[in-house]
């Protein structure tokens, strides 16, 4: 670790400090349908879509109405993804140079599923694989729809926290449309700028043809990445234009883009803690689950940190230890330009949020280095989260930190003026434990299969476990990024992991809308001197208690089979 | 519920126009205008025509008047259609074995020297157009002696391509190959 390492991470975290309120505000005025500076390029575009649709902007739905609207728009556009690869050979020209044929049935329900879902697992090679077209218009559109999707979510259920005796949560289609065409688009414009100043291809070209100067030839990937780079990060899908993700020299090109990618996956999750204490009412709330955020990821990057600087116990006669121009550690999989400090970072990150992009190979971490990413999705991606998915997560804690606050005091729990009655528990914790069912639950079943979970293993021994417990976990979690040794493109793993990721998104969804309407039927009760402050220091160490109780029991096995058992076994001298 | 699905195609179709052409195709005419250069790609191209590379993506180097990149995982090493990792666990005997040869042979050549640790590990894309400076420093007297050259003509030279930390703090430092190859080709005999 150096001291060059830190003073990154701080910079980081003060300049995302910075941005949570400006972010925050825009949100919120977006989503309350207020007046923005975009208003008179955007409005015209807005009611016209609207139109176009059949939407009624000014007619509200309930909470199931808002559910349904959500699940048959993914499904539609789940469809239009699928098509989209089986047909991909059928065109060629520019938006296919290559001329990529159809993709196979099971890789095109796992991609579409995975893209549908805010995951972006990705089976397959995209360099050899997708067509520009699939790439633009089937993969990276999702990008933005899944995590408009995501933010309509958590405000619908943040509207719901808010109203007293409301039939109704807002409007799915407005939600969506101002989210995609007010905050989402505007962005990537800027940011797609900067990534390309700074090396980010966007073209049309077929693959460049090189003659390298020992003489000899060298094919070049490109295309349109800089526009499809940016949505990537930005709705912390993690999708990657190329096979090796934000590791690419064309993806993230330099220290400074490698800046802008963590900030613009943090970006959002963190201004929606801002637009969640201002549209309750309580911003020292907003503050307050900040906090708590903040401790998580601090913890989880130094842990990580220090992994990934320690040189490998079996290894002799290199130098492994930091000097003044190389950064040493555990180099496999890492690049040159980021170093450690910078790799462990976005390890921490992606998968604090649900975004899954790696600008090195989670698989080559030190066992300990590995676990940090695991266990970040493990917890729930509520440390800022997925955009949108991170604050519906981690108010479902606040729900059950409020609740068990509740129980040992003795009262009925209150959570900002609301009653949390039995009704409101239960969806909570349906919730909480489809997570750990779906990973659990496919990983043994894997596990116990050799010729359809096992043949697939890169590695053995403990770390081969992790392989299937990091793919289900990411799968289930909407995450994405993988331990790639393991060969998940097979008929059986492409079909099961498009389920966990379904029911990871959807299945957990639902209990969070129904929880949504159910929280805005109910009268505001004032606060009384028994009503727990769920704005105090107190209450941000109660969130993080709970928030790590709950995915250490739950997980804390399948962990210590995996990563700890390796870092025991490899530190004993042991390989496999 | 029959107009949400009706809804639903409407808005997937038109928006899936809009962002998924309309939008990449605006950034790919701002970019041509604004940053052409990068826009397609960082290519290295002789004034003949002749496109050498990309200063972003490593090629590979193995004659003894080159500096050499760092090994690759990309493909069959530097493939530019298959970027990559080795994605081989720390408790992999496989990579364990790789290295620990890798480094032998290394020491061997060079009186023993403890060899840096980024020479002989293979990058997250197989494609790091990069080396730290130690990587360069430990291959100097190779490629100097390969060249008739000093080693302190050399290293002169590597010291004018290593680049620093971006605005001071950020990534670490670094040697870009394909660059410093290049000018090595342009200096006089």
């Amino acid at each position: 670790m150096s001291a060059n390492g830190w003073l990154q991470f701080a910079i980081f975290c003060l300049v995302l400090l910075a941005t949570v309120r400006p972010v925050g505000i825009y949100l919120a005025r977006v989503l309350e349908g207020e007046r923005t500076w975009l208003d008179p390029v955007l409005r015209p575009v807005e009611r016209l879509l609207y139109k176009l649709c059949g939407v009624s902007a000014g007619k509200e739905m309930n909470w199931r109405e808002y559910a349904f609207a959500a699940l048959g728009f993914s499904a539609v556009s789940l469809v239009l993804t699928y098509a989209l690869e089986r047909m991909q050979g059928w065109v060629a020209g520019w938006v296919n140079p290559q001329h990529l044929p159809a993709v196979r049935p099971d890789l095109a329900w796992n991609t579409a599923a995975s893209f549908t879902t805010n995951t972006n697992w990705q089976s397959y090679t995209p360099e050899t694989t997708m067509s520009y077209l699939t790439q633009m218009a089937g993969l990276a559109t999702h990008n933005f729809w899944s995590a408009a999707l995501g933010i309509c979510v958590a405000v619908a259920l943040i509207r719901g926290i808010r109203r007293t005796a409301s039939g109704t949560i807002g409007n799915f289609w407005v939600d969506m449309t101002r989210t995609l065409f007010y905050v989402l688009l505007p962005a990537c414009v800027i940011y797609g700028l900067l990534l390309v100043w700074q090396g980010v291809p966007q073209n049309f070209h077929a693959y460049t043809q090189a003659h390298t100067l020992e003489g000899q030839t060298q094919a070049i990937a490109q295309g349109p990445v800089a526009s499809q780079e940016t949505i990537k990060m930005l709705g912390t899908n993690g999708g990657g234009f190329f096979n090796a993700n934000s590791a690419h020299p064309f993806e993230n090109p330099t220290p400074l883009t490698n800046f802008f990618q963590i900030l613009s996956i943090f970006i959002i999750p963190a201004g929606l803690t801002y637009t969640l204490g201002r549209m309750t009412g309580s911003p020292g709330h907003g503050w307050a689950v900040l906090v708590a955020m903040f401790v998580l990821f601090a913890a989880g990057f130094t842990v990580c940190y220090w992994a990934e600087s320690q040189p490998h116990p079996l290894i002799h006669g290199a130098v492994q230890m930091r000097t003044a121009a190389a950064p040493g550690g555990n180099m496999e999989g890492k690049e040159t330009r980021f170093g450690i400090a910078d790799s462990a970072l976005f390890a921490t990150v992606t998968t604090d949020a649900s975004c899954g992009a790696v600008n090195s190979m989670h698989d080559s971490f030190t066992p300990l280095g590995g676990m940090v990413p695991l266990a970040n999705i493990m917890l729930g991606e509520v440390v800022f989260g997925g955009v949108g998915a991170g604050m519906y997560g981690i108010l479902i804690f606040v729900i059950l930190a409020v609740f068990i606050a509740g129980l040992m005091v003795g009262r009925t729990p209150e959570y900002l003026g609301k009653k949390i009655e039995s009704y409101d528990v239960k969806m909570a914790m349906l919730y909480a434990l489809i997570f750990p069912l779906a990973i659990l639950t496919f990983s043994a079943v894997f596990v116990l299969l050799p010729n359809v979970g096992l043949a697939s293993l890169a590695n053995q021994g403990p770390h081969g476990f992790t392989e299937i417990l990091y793919a289900f976990t990411s799968g289930a979690g909407n995450n994405g990024s993988a331990f790639a040794g393991l060969n998940a493109n097979t008929w059986w793993y492409n079909v099961c992991l498009g389920w966990d990721m379904l029911i990871g998104r959807f299945l957990m969804m639902i209990p969070v809308l129904a929880l949504a309407g159910s929280l805005a039927q109910k009268k505001s009760i004032p606060p009384s001197p028994g009503t727990f402050p769920v704005n105090s220091p107190l209450f941000a160490v109660l969130l993080v208690g709970v928030i790590v109780i709950v995915g250490a029991l739950t997980f804390f096995p399948a962990l210590s089979l995996g990563p700890v058992l390796e870092h025991l076994l490899l530190h004993a001298g042991k390989l496999f | 519920m029959h107009s949400v699905w009706k809804t639903s195609i409407r808005f997937t179709l038109i928006t899936a126009v809009l962002l998924g052409l309309g939008y990449p195709l605006l950034m790919t005419g701002l970019a041509r205008v604004l940053f052409p250069h990068q826009a397609s790609g960082s290519l290295i191209i002789l004034p003949n025509g002749q496109v050498i590379g990309s200063e972003l993506i490593a090629q590979s180097f193995t004659s003894d008047r080159y500096f050499h990149p760092r090994p690759s995982a990309a493909g069959s090493g530097y493939d530019a259609e298959n970027s990559g990792g080795s994605n081989l666990a720390q408790s992999n005997r496989t990579l364990v074995t790789r290295i620990q040869g890798d480094i032998d042979k290394l020491a061997a050549r060079n009186h023993g020297k403890p060899v840096p640790i980024d020479m002989v590990t293979t990058s997250g894309s197989g494609l790091d157009p990069d080396i730290t400076p130690d990587n360069a420093d430990y291959q100097v007297p190779r490629v100097a002696r390969a060249r008739g050259l000093s080693d302190d003509a050399v290293r002169k030279l590597v010291a004018e391509h290593t680049t620093g930390r971006q605005l001071g703090f950020l990534g670490e430092p670094r040697v870009n190959v394909l660059e410093l190859n290049l000018a090595l080709d342009q200096l006089p005999k």
